[in-house]
């Protein structure tokens, strides 16, 4: 187990070189006139551009602003953002909010799903099964752009159940229905494996043991399916989790969440290469933490699987 | 834990994870419901150092921290605020400011004329890299305190210092009167002067000579009716409030949040929900709702936007006048601002905006004028291009109404017309500097002071430093240095009236619209006014009971 978790940690420093490269060389390919963009359509003075693509390294080969980069990340420093902020200091303040409504999001998709997945297995063609089938189906085919402006409309604006927005440090009250947005968009895959995979179980060999030897309903399902349905879909829960920080670009942006994917729609619209950076390297960070940490969940849910 | 029931790590697990989601919450505004302030929706400031704010949202929250030296009148004439009294020589050269007496910052230093002096030496400063340091181009000795790298941009040397540090055209002459020496004659100074980065800095701003104190700007200090709560919360909000026995014009607020939006739809959901009080600039795509939702808060106030296609001189096809001619002919303007912007803009007939001092209405005269049938004729018999482009950037909300130009370029014209994309204004810029044929290209410009000359002098003069496209005309170079350099301010509107005459025979662009303020507010302000600056009035907006 420690040697397992030893060769995952060293794989992950290759990977987190790995990606911080692509992200850079692709934002650094994509990079026109960075100063321009952040003045908009102003006109820029020379010597004012001057002194900003000194201050910035913009002048200098990709490689040498990549050393540069890398050099400060290394040493705590994530450098400065185009509009002269510290991204240290931006990371910490986005981090929280978005941590939390990722982590909300996940529990209400996660509770939803399972409940609602061995419910529909356990009666496979019956009314609740169907209903849930085509209300899935129903979220699959909505994306995200459809779901928050909607849900923003209807439940904050018309109804006033929820405030419409809820800014940088939201009670749990407002970050809700953003959180049941962002929840919509994972639960129906989740949902649609429970099921399939308690389906499948419920027809095992130990199953029929289980319940040969008397067992109670509940138990057989709580103790016995339940436990070995649940490896794929922890496997989908850890790998949405990551998705849910990093991809709530859209569902921050509409409910007004100065989070991470507010910091990176922000970074991409105004090529501000290493703000973009500075956050998807966290992200990358988080997601391979997320993954190891699922990967080590399945020892504690089968006993067959060991890590050597 | 081998053999334990899942549920328990499950129930566990979800127990932890809301605790964390719900810890550290706390409710935002809830001190703001019966207080005497209001809150005002703005964008992210990129700075809110006063020479290095140029875009509307750091300026909004900078009126309300720094009292300038002139505001503008219902004329948009210069009145003295801060300033006890601004006096040309007679050349109109040489301006001596003398400050009202007993003002402070809020830190409790006085305010005196070396404020002002340090304050815009350093926003003049190349190396500090000021956005705007273009502003004190006006005065005598600018040029010293830039420096040019002696290979270019790309070239491995780094630039020079410059020769100076400070501009010599800034004289104290004693704790209350300042001289600004101008490097050329120019009437419409006072004008000037009402723009935010000519605000003054305290001494506490500096913590050497010439460097900015490390987080000053997180935590302003300024002369105005009201002096930061707190700091700058990045992305969340500013807190403003009341200074205590302000001693110009008091506000009738007690406070203002400056609360921090990133898309602008989202600021309109909490305006209707009332969590916000003041919009000042509506999108689009929520118009057709709002005045529904807002029904009499909705208002409209015009602001200095003029919107224009230009043509690149490089571009020969259309170096013929009559091809300009006949396509700003083709245009249907009034169909555009009522269907595409749903009347939030104007359609524009003249060079420069009808809310500077000489403006004339209708100065382009039939060449702005929808008609189709003459267009054709026209447009035939110089022989026009059978394709014509025209270039905009897609980040800026222009795709409909681009299309929607082209359509009746098409339909008038019987030529082929189609809009093309790009990314960001600064592709478009690119794109024009290689002198890659992009057609027509889209371009728009916001006043930095109320005067004719900020129109003519960027646009249309061969050395301004937004005529992307090139033209130049050294009869109409003249006519505008000219009225710059013209005695009074009525014979400086004449000159440029002159000069705004030659761009009608010339055509270089195309004017298409005029902006206006489409802005909203809750029923818990009243008073609510938004300026051409597109800055809420201050010392207006009250809270209603």
């Amino acid at each position: 187990m420690f040697r397992y978790i030893v060769r995952r940690l060293l794989q992950m420093v290759l990977t987190f070189f790995g990606a911080t490269f692509v992200v850079f060389a692709l934002m650094f390919a994509n990079q026109d006139d960075p100063l321009q963009a952040l003045a908009g359509e102003r006109p820029i003075t020379e010597s004012q551009r001057q002194a900003l693509t000194e201050r910035y390294h913009l002048d200098e080969p990709f490689i040498a602003q990549y050393w540069h980069y890398m050099k400060g990340m290394l040493t705590g420093d994530f450098g400065q953002s185009l509009t002269g902020r510290q991204i240290g200091d931006m990371l910490e303040a986005a981090w929280p909010v978005t941590f939390r409504l990722a982590l909300l999001a996940a529990v209400i998709a996660a509770v939803i799903a399972i409940v609602a997945g061995v419910a529909s297995a356990i009666r496979r063609g019956g009314t609740f099964d169907n209903v849930t089938l085509v209300f899935t189906l129903i979220l699959l085919s909505m994306p995200i752009v459809v779901i928050a402006p909607l849900a923003q409309l209807l439940f904050g604006i018309q109804l006033g159940w929820f405030p419409p927005t809820s800014g940088a440090d939201p009670s749990m009250w407002a970050l809700l229905l953003p959180a049941l947005v962002l929840a919509s968009s994972v639960f129906a895959t989740q949902l649609r494996v429970t099921r399939t995979s308690v389906a499948e179980n419920l027809r095992a060999d130990y199953v029929r043991t289980a319940k040969a030897k008397g067992l109670a309903f509940r138990r057989v399902i709580s103790v016995h399916v339940l436990r070995n349905s649940l490896i794929p879909v922890i496997t989908l829960i850890g790998v949405d989790l990551g998705n849910l920080m990093a991809g709530a670009i859209v569902t921050e942006g509409v409910f007004n969440i100065p989070g991470v994917g507010f910091n990176l729609a922000r970074g991409i619209r105004t090529e501000d290469g290493p703000l973009v950076v500075g956050f998807v390297s966290a992200l990358v960070i988080i997601f391979l933490i997320v993954n190891l940490l699922v990967d080590l969940l399945y020892a504690a849910l089968d006993p067959r699987i060991r890590y050597e | 834990m081998p053999g334990k029931s899942p549920w328990k790590m499950a129930v566990g697990a979800t127990a932890i994870a809301l605790l964390a989601a719900g810890c550290g919450s706390g409710g935002s505004d809830d001190s703001a419901a019966t207080s005497n302030t209001v809150s005002i929706g703005i964008g992210e400031p990129q700075h809110l150092i006063p020479s290095n704010t140029t875009e509307s949202n750091g300026a909004e929250v900078l009126a309300s921290l720094f009292y300038p030296l002139v505001d503008f009148d219902a004329q948009n004439q210069p009145v003295e605020v801060a300033a006890e009294s601004i006096t040309p020589d007679k050349t109109n050269t040489t301006w001596t400011v003398k400050l009202k007496p007993g003002f402070t910052f809020h830190n409790g230093e006085p305010v005196v004329a070396q404020n002002y002096v340090d304050a815009w030496n350093y926003g003049a400063y190349g190396p500090n890299g000021q956005g705007g340091s273009y502003f004190f181009e006006k005065i005598d000795g600018f040029a010293d305190l830039q420096s040019k790298d002696p290979d270019g941009e790309e070239g491995p040397q780094k630039a020079p210092e410059p020769k100076a540090k400070k501009m010599t055209g800034l004289t104290v002459v004693d704790e209350s009167t300042f001289t600004i020496k101008l490097s050329a004659p120019f009437a419409g100074f006072k004008s000037v002067l009402g723009y935010t980065v000519f605000y003054p800095l305290p001494k506490a701003a500096f913590s050497g000579d010439g460097v900015i104190a490390e987080g000053f700007e997180d935590a302003i200090v300024g002369n105005g009716p009201f002096k930061m709560k707190g700091k700058w919360e990045h992305d969340a909000q500013i807190v403003v409030e009341k200074v205590a026995d302000f001693k110009g014009q008091v506000p009738k607020i007690d406070g203002i949040t400056w609360k921090i939006y990133q898309e602008d739809t989202a600021e309109y959901a909490d305006l209707v929900a009332g969590n916000v009080d003041v919009q000042t600039q509506i999108p689009i795509e929520s118009l057709a709702k709002a005045s529904a939702d807002l029904g009499d808060r909705f208002k409209k106030s015009p602001n200095s936007s003029f919107q224009f296609v230009g043509f690149p001189t490089f571009q020969k096809e259309f170096a013929d006048v009559n091809v300009r001619k006949a396509i700003s002919m083709a245009i249907n303007r009034q169909e555009i601002t009522d269907q595409v912007f749903l009347g939030s803009q104007t359609p524009a007939t003249s060079f420069v905006s009808p809310v500077v001092a000489g403006y004339r209405p209708n100065t382009c005269g039939a060449a702005c004028e929808y008609n189709p049938t003459e267009a054709k004729t026209m447009y035939e018999a110089a022989k026009g291009p059978a394709e014509i482009k025209i270039t905009y950037n897609v980040d800026g909300g222009h795709k409909a109404w681009v299309d929607a130009t082209c359509n009746q370029i098409k339909a008038s014209l019987g030529v082929n017309c189609t809009g093309q994309g790009e990314p960001k204004f600064a592709d478009l810029l690119t794109k024009v500097e290689k002198k890659e044929p992009v057609g027509l290209i889209r371009l728009g410009w916001l006043m930095d002071y109320p005067l004719m000359e900020n129109y003519l002098g960027p646009l249309y003069s061969t050395t301004g430093g937004s005529n992307y496209y090139g033209y130049s005309n050294p009869a109409f170079d003249n006519l505008v240095a000219a009225g710059s350099a013209a005695a009074t301010p009525e014979e400086a509107i004449k000159k440029w009236q002159e000069a705004e005459d030659i761009l009608v025979k010339d055509l270089p662009v195309i004017p298409l619209r005029n902006g206006q303020n489409v802005f909203g507010y809750s029923e818990k302000v009243n008073n609510v006014e938004v300026d051409l600056f597109q800055k809420v009035n201050l010392y207006k907006i009250e809270v209603v009971g």
